[in-house]
């Protein structure tokens, strides 16, 4: 018996039956749990989105909720929409890592140091999609430890946040990882993006706190304590995104119309 | 040590009187990463659990047709295949919980809870007794990242469970919460505070010095 069970013939036969049973077990299982798990996926971005458009209602289900919203995609070098690409189908991180859909950004250009910009992004309208409540951007950018991924949600006339939030970021936790806290998130909403009759995002992190008193208050957000490099990555990521190589060119059709920029 | 060849020995043992984070140090890296919420630290237990158990069974079902030149491979695979399925399992049922506890479901295959029970345990016993050794030391490991979670928990965040049992200053509350204690080297001070307390109530935990290190023989040329 044991001098069979060490035979080479044996040991291939084992070998071989393992394989096979457990390569069944593991595909089953990922077959089988895959549309579950799709499912979660998309339910967890739409309630991040719910979540910063402020709209999010834990006693109602999300896919109700997300049918006030409209997912359109914009091309980001003209701030067009662009109506030959379907929302539902469009990945934009996987078009981020794709050299034909997206441009290298290199040296001062790269500010949000995510190295390739799409070309084309997806926003999401709250309401009426022509005259929307809420526009909700996706923002991204390099913090200290890792690539923060957030949306901003902003109002209507294209310029006051209404809120910041980010689901994915690997900040010291307690410090920079405060990005993610109910505490520092609230004090974003009524903040202004650009200054009267720019398309300069001027919105950016201060430290030593921003009270009424403070010079240009609404352009400025108080800085993570403890984490200097953090809130610089977020003021940068604000920065790009919100520039010319960002939504500014889109967002300046929603200022035209309601601020007459 | 107490009688470990009854169902009630295997399962219980490993809880405290041979635990294997706090007596054989092992599975460190996950108790580190895992505990700084115990929600976490709970559901990394029972995956460990389950994956422990039911690898001890089947590498206990095949250990007569187990050629023993590939035996370690053999085992890795039965390893690697549950937790590969559990980590699915967790994605499609619990995801929140699975984003939070990320790459480190997949790292139990590295966790020598689970190899070394499958190769000192299963590989000497039946499938049955292998299961509930798995169980047991499943439970064993989940009880210590409980504990350490516990506190962890309770003192970096000031809730259990996500509760708020101390409220925090940034919450309006009055506690100021200690931020080592959700970064990972905290554990090692928690974990080391529960191997000297453990080891302090049953002295007999305490390992053997393997070699004591003597005064310095005096120089040849001072002779």
């Amino acid at each position: 018996m044991a001098a069979s069970r060490n035979s080479v013939a044996r040991t291939l036969i084992v070998a071989l039956v393992l394989c096979v049973v457990c390569s069944v077990v593991v595909s089953t299982a990922a077959v089988a749990l895959r549309p579950k798990q799709q499912q979660n996926e998309e339910l967890d971005r739409k309630s991040n989105i719910l979540r910063v458009a402020g709209l999010y209602d834990a006693g109602r289900s999300i896919q109700a909720q997300f049918a006030q919203i409209t997912p359109r995609v914009v091309d980001l070098n003209t701030g067009e929409y662009a109506d030959s690409i379907d929302p539902q189908q469009y990945d934009q991180l996987a078009a981020a890592a794709d050299p034909s859909q997206s441009r290298t950004l290199s040296g001062p250009e790269d500010r949000a140091g995510i190295g390739r910009r799409e070309d084309y992004a997806t926003v999401y309208l709250v309401g009426d999609p022509d005259n929307p409540d809420e526009i909700i951007l996706p923002v991204r950018g390099q913090g200290l430890w890792s690539l923060m991924l957030g949306y901003l949600a902003l109002k209507g006339d294209g310029n006051t946040v209404t809120g910041l939030s980010f689901y994915q970021q690997g900040e010291t936790p307690g410090l920079g990882g405060k990005v993610d806290s109910a505490q520092w998130k609230a004090l974003w909403p009524g903040k202004e993006i650009y200054p009267a009759g720019s398309t300069e995002p001027a919105i950016r992190l201060v430290k030593g706190g921003v009270d009424g008193n403070t010079p240009d208050a609404e352009h400025k957000v108080d800085a993570l304590s403890g984490a200097t490099l953090t809130s610089r990555g977020v003021t940068e990521l604000m920065q790009f995104w919100l520039g010319d190589e960002g939504f500014a060119k889109y967002l300046a059709r929603f200022r035209d119309v309601s601020q007459g920029v | 040590m107490a009688n470990t060849d009854t169902p009630t020995g295997v399962l219980t043992t490993p809880i405290f009187r041979n635990n294997p984070i706090t007596l054989q140090i092992l599975g460190i890296c996950s108790a580190l990463a895992v505990t700084n919420a115990m929600q976490t630290a709970l559901v990394m237990g029972i995956a460990v659990c389950l994956v422990t158990a039911f690898s001890s069974f089947f590498v206990s079902l095949i250990r007569h047709q187990m050629p023993s030149s590939i035996r370690i491979i053999v085992q890795m695979t039965i390893i690697a295949s549950l937790v590969i399925v559990v980590d699915q399992v967790l994605r499609a049922y619990a995801y929140d919980i699975s984003k939070q506890l990320s790459v480190f479901v997949g790292l139990i295959i590295t966790n020598c809870i689970v190899m070394g029970r499958a190769e000192a345990y299963a590989m000497q016993n039946g499938p049955v007794m292998s299961f509930l050794d798995g169980i047991g030391n499943g439970l064993g490991y989940t009880v210590i990242l409980l504990i350490v979670g516990f506190f962890r928990e309770l003192l970096g965040s000031g809730s259990i469970f996500g509760i708020t049992v101390l409220p925090t200053v940034s919450n309006g509350g009055w506690y100021i919460p200690n931020g080592l204690m959700l970064l990972p080297p905290s554990a090692f001070f928690v974990i080391g505070l529960l191997i000297w307390g453990l080891r302090s109530l049953s002295p007999e935990q305490v390992e053997t010095t393997e070699y004591r290190i003597r005064p310095n023989t005096s120089p040849l040329e001072a002779t």
